[in-house]
Parts: C-alpha cells; sequence; structure tokens
C-alpha cells in the first residue's frame, strides 16, 4: 500500500512539473485495422470535412479537434482534444509493434474503429485494446506479465473510457443491418463502451442533434473529466496498477 | 479368353491409377483450400468464395504435375494412364492460367473501379491481356515454324517464358539476399541509446505537430467567429471586403500548413528508420541464440553456393554451353570412375533422382508460399485482397509450369521422356538459357542494391 502512495505523490510531482512548464494535454488514440476508415474518421471530426483522398497511414497522425466540454452551460470551456491515429494491421512484425507502443504513453482515453462489413476487424479490436492498454509506462518499472488472452473484467474496471465506432455503415443492405447491430452490441458490452455506426463520407451521421453527436460529446467530455479533474494515479497507465496484486504478474515493485 | 482378361486388366488398373490421382488431387486441393483459409486470409473475411476455389484448383493442380513426375520416376501406375494424366492435367492447368484466372482478375479489378457493365469490361480486358500474351511469343526462338496456330505448344512455351523468368527472378534474389539476412557479419551494431535517441526525436516531431494544429485550430475558430460578426455587422460591405483583401490570418494559416506538412513527412520517416533500428536490434538478439548461430554458419554455406551458382551462370552464357548429363548421373560417373566404387548403376540413379527431385519440387512449393504470404502481407488492402490473391494464384501456376520444363534437366534421360513428349518439341534449351540470364541479372543488381541499402544505413545514422 506504501507504494501506491509513493506512486501517486510522484505522478503529481510530475503533474505539477509539466503544468508548470506547458499546458497539459488530452490525448486519445484511434486504433483499429487498416483500411478500416480511421483517417476519414478524424479528418471528419477535426476539419468537419470529407477527407477527399485517403492513403495509407504509415506511422501515426494526428490531428486536433477542438472540443467545447460541458457545451450550453455556464462551466462551458474549450479544449483541444488530440486524435492520435496510429497506423498498421494488428498481425504485423514485432519490431513495428515495439515502435508503435512510443506512442502508446500517457492515454486519456481510446477510439476502437472497426470496419462493419468485415467481421474480422471487429475481432481484431481485442487485440488491439490489449496492445495499447498492456504497453507498460510506470515510472517505476513494474513489468506486467504478457497478457494476450482477453479478460473481460480488466475492462469493467478500466480507467481509460473508450469508444466503439463502425463505419461503412451505409454499405450493409438492409436485411443485414439488424444482424450486425446484434453483433456491435456484444461488442460494446465486452468493452464496456458505447457505440456509434456511421459512414465516414457522410457528415449527416454527426450532425448536431442526432445520438451520435450526443454520443461522442459524452465521450470527449468523460475524457476531459478524467483527465483534469481526477487525479488518481492509475490515469497514466492502463493496467499496470490492477495487474500488480494479480498472481499473474512476474514482478513487483 | 485371356485377351478379353487383359483387356479388362488395363481398363481395371487405369481406374484404380485414376482413383489415386483423384484422391490426390482432392487432397492438395483442401490443402490449398486450408493455406488460403489459415494463411493468407487470415485477417481478411473471405467473402467471394469463387477466389478461394480458384486458388485451389490451382495449386491441387500444380501439384498434381509434380507428383506425377515422381511417379514416373518410380514407375508407378502404368505408363498409359500416367500419360493420360498427364495430358489431362495439362490442359486443365493451361485452361485456367489462361482463361478463367485472369479473367477474375480483370473481373474484380472492374468490380473495384466501376458498378455496372462489369462482366463487358471483364472480357474487354482479358482480350486485352491475350493479345499481350500471345505477341509475348514473337521476340523469342522458342517455336519451331511447322507448329499450327493453336496447339498446346504455343500456350505452353508463352506460359514457360513468363515463369521461367519469374522463376529466375525469385532465384536470384533469394541467393544474394539469403546469405545477407543469415550471416550476422552485415548485422550493423545498434544500441538501446540508438533507438530511445530516435524515439524522443519522433514524439519531439509529433509535439511539434500537434502544437502547430492547435494553432491553426484556434486561429481558424477565430477567424469563423470573427467571420460572422463581420457579416453581422456590414453585410454588403463585409462582402465587397472579404474580395478585394484577404484577413491577415489565413496567410499565416497556409505557412503554418506547409511547416506541418513537412513535419509531418519527417514523422514518417523518423518512423520508419525506428521500425529498422528495432528489427536490427532484434535479429541480434537473435543472433545470439543457438539457432541464429546455425544460421549464421548456414549463410557461409549459402554465399559460397551463391557465388558458385554465379560463376556457372556466367560460364554458361560465355561458353555457350549446354549440360548434356544431368548431376545424379554425372555425379555416379565420378564415383565410379574415379573413386572405384562399384554399385548398382540403375538401382542408384533412380533411387537418387528421386531424394533430388523430391527435394527440388518440396522446397520450391515451400520456398514459393512463403515468399507469396509475405508478398501478401506487404501490400494487400481489404479492398485489394481478391486481385492480389488471384495474380498470387497465377504466379504460382506459372512457376509450378516452368519448374517442371526445368526439372528435365535434373533428370537422368529415361525419365525425361514423359516431359519431353507430352509438351511436344519445344526448344528446352532456350530455356536454361534464358534461366540462366535472368539469373545473372537478377543476382548482380540485387548485390547491387544491397550494397547500396547497406551503405546509405550507417550515414543515416550518423546524420541523427
Amino acid at each position: 500500500m506504501g507504494s501506491n502512495s509513493w506512486l501517486a505523490s510522484r505522478s503529481v510531482k510530475v503533474e505539477k512539473q509539466q503544468g508548470q512548464r506547458k499546458e497539459a494535454r488530452v490525448k486519445v488514440l484511434v486504433l483499429g485495422d487498416s483500411g478500416v476508415g480511421k483517417s476519414s474518421l478524424v479528418h471528419l471530426l477535426c476539419q468537419n470535412q470529407v477527407l477527399g483522398n485517403p492513403s495509407w497511414t504509415v506511422g501515426c497522425s494526428v490531428d486536433v479537434r477542438v472540443q467545447d466540454y460541458k457545451e450550453g452551460t455556464p462551466e462551458e470551456k474549450t479544449y483541444y482534444i488530440e486524435l492520435w491515429d496510429v497506423g498498421g494491421s494488428v498481425g504485423c512484425a514485432s519490431s513495428i509493434k515495439s515502435t508503435r507502443a512510443v506512442f502508446y504513453n500517457s492515454v486519456n482515453g481510446i477510439m476502437l474503429v472497426h470496419d462493419l462489413t468485415n467481421k474480422k476487424s471487429s475481432q481484431n479490436l481485442y487485440r488491439w485494446s490489449l496492445e495499447a492498454l498492456n504497453k507498460d509506462s510506470s515510472p517505476t518499472g513494474v513489468i506486467v506479465s504478457n497478457g494476450s488472452d482477453y479478460d473481460r473484467e480488466q475492462f469493467a474496471e478500466n480507467p481509460v473510457p473508450l469508444l466503439l465506432i463502425g463505419t461503412k455503415f451505409d454499405q450493409i443492405p438492409e436485411n443485414k443491418r439488424n444482424e450486425v447491430l446484434t453483433r456491435t452490441a456484444f461488442l460494446s458490452e465486452d468493452f464496456n463502451a458505447e457505440e456509434i455506426n456511421l459512414d465516414c463520407t457522410n457528415p449527416r451521421y454527426l450532425a448536431a442533434g442526432t445520438s451520435n453527436a450526443v454520443k461522442l460529446s459524452r465521450f470527449f467530455d468523460k475524457v476531459i473529466e478524467k483527465r483534469y479533474f481526477t487525479r488518481d494515479p492509475s490515469q497514466m497507465t492502463g493496467f499496470t496498477d490492477r495487474k500488480r496484486f494479480n498472481f499473474k504478474s512476474l514482478h513487483y515493485d | 479368353m485371356w485377351i478379353k482378361g487383359s483387356f479388362t486388366d488395363i481398363i481395371m488398373s487405369f481406374l484404380v491409377d485414376s482413383v489415386i490421382m483423384f484422391t490426390s488431387q482432392v487432397l492438395f486441393f483442401g490443402f490449398g483450400w486450408l493455406f488460403f483459409m489459415r494463411q493468407l486470409f487470415k485477417d481478411y473475411e473471405i467473402r467471394q468464395y469463387v477466389v478461394q476455389v480458384v486458388f485451389s484448383i490451382t495449386f491441387a493442380f500444380s501439384c498434381t504435375m509434380f507428383e506425377l513426375i515422381i511417379f514416373e520416376i518410380l514407375g508407378a501406375m502404368s505408363s498409359t494412364s500416367r500419360y493420360f494424366h498427364w495430358k489431362l492435367n495439362l490442359y486443365v492447368i493451361l485452361l485456367v492460367l489462361i482463361f478463367v484466372v485472369p479473367f477474375y482478375i480483370g473481373y474484380f479489378v472492374v468490380s473495384n473501379i466501376l458498378q455496372r457493365q462489369k462482366l463487358l469490361f471483364a472480357c474487354m480486358v482479358w482480350f486485352t491481356f491475350m493479345y499481350f500474351f500471345w505477341k509475348l511469343g514473337d521476340p523469342f526462338p522458342i517455336l519451331s515454324p511447322k507448329h499450327g496456330i493453336l496447339s498446346i505448344e504455343q500456350l505452353i512455351s508463352r506460359v514457360g517464358v513468363i515463369g521461367v523468368t519469374l522463376m529466375a527472378l525469385l532465384s536470384g534474389f533469394g541467393a544474394v539476399n539469403c546469405p545477407y539476412t543469415y550471416m550476422s557479419y552485415f548485422l550493423r551494431n545498434v544500441t538501446d541509446s540508438d533507438i530511445l535517441a530516435l524515439e524522443r526525436r519522433l514524439l519531439q516531431t509529433m509535439d511539434m505537430i500537434v502544437s502547430k494544429k492547435k494553432r491553426i485550430a484556434m486561429t481558424r475558430r477565430q477567424m469563423y467567429q470573427r467571420g460572422e460578426d463581420q457579416n453581422k455587422q456590414t453585410g454588403f460591405w463585409g462582402m465587397i471586403k472579404s474580395v478585394t483583401s484577404t484577413p491577415p490570418g489565413s496567410e499565416n494559416l497556409s505557412l503554418i500548413q506547409q511547416e506541418v506538412d513537412a513535419l509531418e513527412e519527417l514523422s514518417r520517416q523518423l518512423f520508419l528508420e525506428t521500425v529498422d533500428l528495432q528489427s536490427t536490434k532484434e535479429r541480434i538478439e537473435y543472433s545470439k541464440t543457438f539457432k541464429g548461430k546455425y544460421f549464421n554458419f548456414l549463410g557461409y554455406f549459402f554465399s559460397i553456393y551463391c557465388v558458385w551458382k554465379i560463376f556457372m551462370a556466367t560460364i554458361n552464357i560465355v561458353f555457350d554451353r549446354v549440360g548434356k548429363t544431368d548431376p545424379v548421373t554425372r555425379g555416379i560417373e565420378i564415383t565410379v570412375n574415379w573413386l572405384g566404387i562399384q554399385f548398382d548403376v540403375k538401382f542408384w540413379s533412380q533411387h537418387i533422382s528421386f531424394i533430388l527431385v523430391g527435394i527440388i519440387i518440396v522446397t520450391s512449393i515451400r520456398g514459393l508460399l512463403i515468399t507469396l504470404t509475405k508478398f501478401f502481407y506487404a501490400i494487400s488492402s481489404s479492398k485489394s485482397s481478391n486481385v492480389i490473391v488471384l495474380v498470387l494464384a497465377q504466379i504460382m501456376g506459372m512457376y509450378f509450369v516452368s519448374s517442371v520444363l526445368l526439372m528435365r534437366m535434373s533428370m537422368p534421360l529415361e525419365y525425361r521422356s514423359i516431359v519431353t513428349e507430352v509438351l511436344g518439341e519445344l526448344q528446352f534449351n532456350f530455356y536454361h538459357r534464358w534461366f540462366d540470364v535472368i539469373f545473372l541479372v537478377s543476382a548482380l543488381s540485387s548485390i547491387l542494391f544491397l550494397y547500396l541499402a547497406h551503405k546509405q544505413a550507417p550515414e543515416k545514422q550518423m546524420s541523427l
């Protein structure tokens, strides 16, 4: 327990230092298989325009979204949310994976994107979320065991807010829609996250007032709240804290 | 009575042989199906089963060809049924490689681009393919003039040219690349601090991109709000003003946007360099293990083999030499004449050829499948996966057909007859010469390419 408070005090100290040096940042990862439409989605969310010429993302591309926290209330404040669109596939070489891991530091929210017309991309989301959340970024160097199997409890208590986004909604024929929506409902239950289904080439899915837009604002508000208004030490890493008291972990600090 | 008896015997043996062939074809088909599903398409959803069927059929009939060669050497099955199945197999595989696969490639390419009139455009694409395929035969002296226009030799000769070119290219590159990757002599020295420094630079670049984009977003928002206010106030005059003078913010914006574009390009380069360093570091760690040391040792052998092959190819071309005897018979002659060891030449030549040819077949199939898988992972996306896999099936089919052509040289005379008989009177020597030329070109350009890449990398590191 002592180490827990030491960790807490250290992270607060780091926070203070960061606050003194520069304004603290809100970082949201956008993960998913290649070709599902992450770049189009990010462009739509940040520029409010449809991306005309999508091309293959090499490495990571960042864009900034201007979000009005608590819009319409007297506490309204503008925040800049960074959307980090990490490219690649989940089954690629380990050298690419270890390089990608550099982008997973201090993440405040994750958007999991899958293609509604491709079941494999939805299944791969489990591996994507584990890859991003199991990244060891704790300053004390606690090594978490390689949990490559999915554990639902981890997601139930997960401190990082998740959002599930299904793309290419318009390409599903009418008679298949129910089946697809049932499948995604199961997925969102597993991740304990809300889901949005849209078509990245059509802005009307995110038009103001639609349930999609409401869910999106709620997600970003939650991310901002977690970032600025709660000071729990487990916000810096993914599962590290929980796994420390788990039998499966190999080392304790 | 005995005439009738032998007639039914022939029919029976033919039926038995056909059943054997059919079973083995079904087995190969199943293997191709599983390979497609488990390896190639493991990250994609299979929506067009036609593609999987076509791929498995190509694989099955190619493997059957190899099986027939093995049967030829072993003397299994009667020679008439072997000949019949050879012909049948050849016709089917040519049909698939020239009609079915190119047509489907055209169909899927067209359906990616257009939504209607797909069949019509697919047929047009196929006719263009046939035209170029036919024209391919003109510059090569592969046919004697006594063949008709629609003979099987015309088709096989062209397929053979394409396949032999592919084989030689892959072979040349493989012969050079194999020792380069196995030997740890060529590994650059990479330390953890190098990687950390590069990663830090990458993150700094990303941070700079983020801060510039924040400025752009902020400026845009201010302009939008100001623009709204302006319009509300002045209306008509506001419009005139906006035509004649650009607001000061937007010039700044385009400058910042250019900086952002440059930084994004830099971040991509840094990412790729970091990936390169990470993979080198992993290879260094691997080379310290037992397996790594074993491969390093193998690498030295392969480099000697590679140098010898290049040397032999040059000799063959320069002296216009054509090998008359195959390595098996020559090896046996050497042992009999020089070392004085006497053994039953016929018996041993059969078994050794079987083993040699078997090894060649297995390694070439395995090598090709691994290369195809790597290639597929590297370049495919969810849109183009069908087209790419069909192109790979086409390459695989042509590769295997020309393997059979070239394998003729590795077999003793008595087993070559079936290949010569079935494939007609092709100028086999031409194919060997063509293979040597392309092999030499490919190997030398791979050496040059790897040398340049190797030289360029440490310079990049020094400039960091």
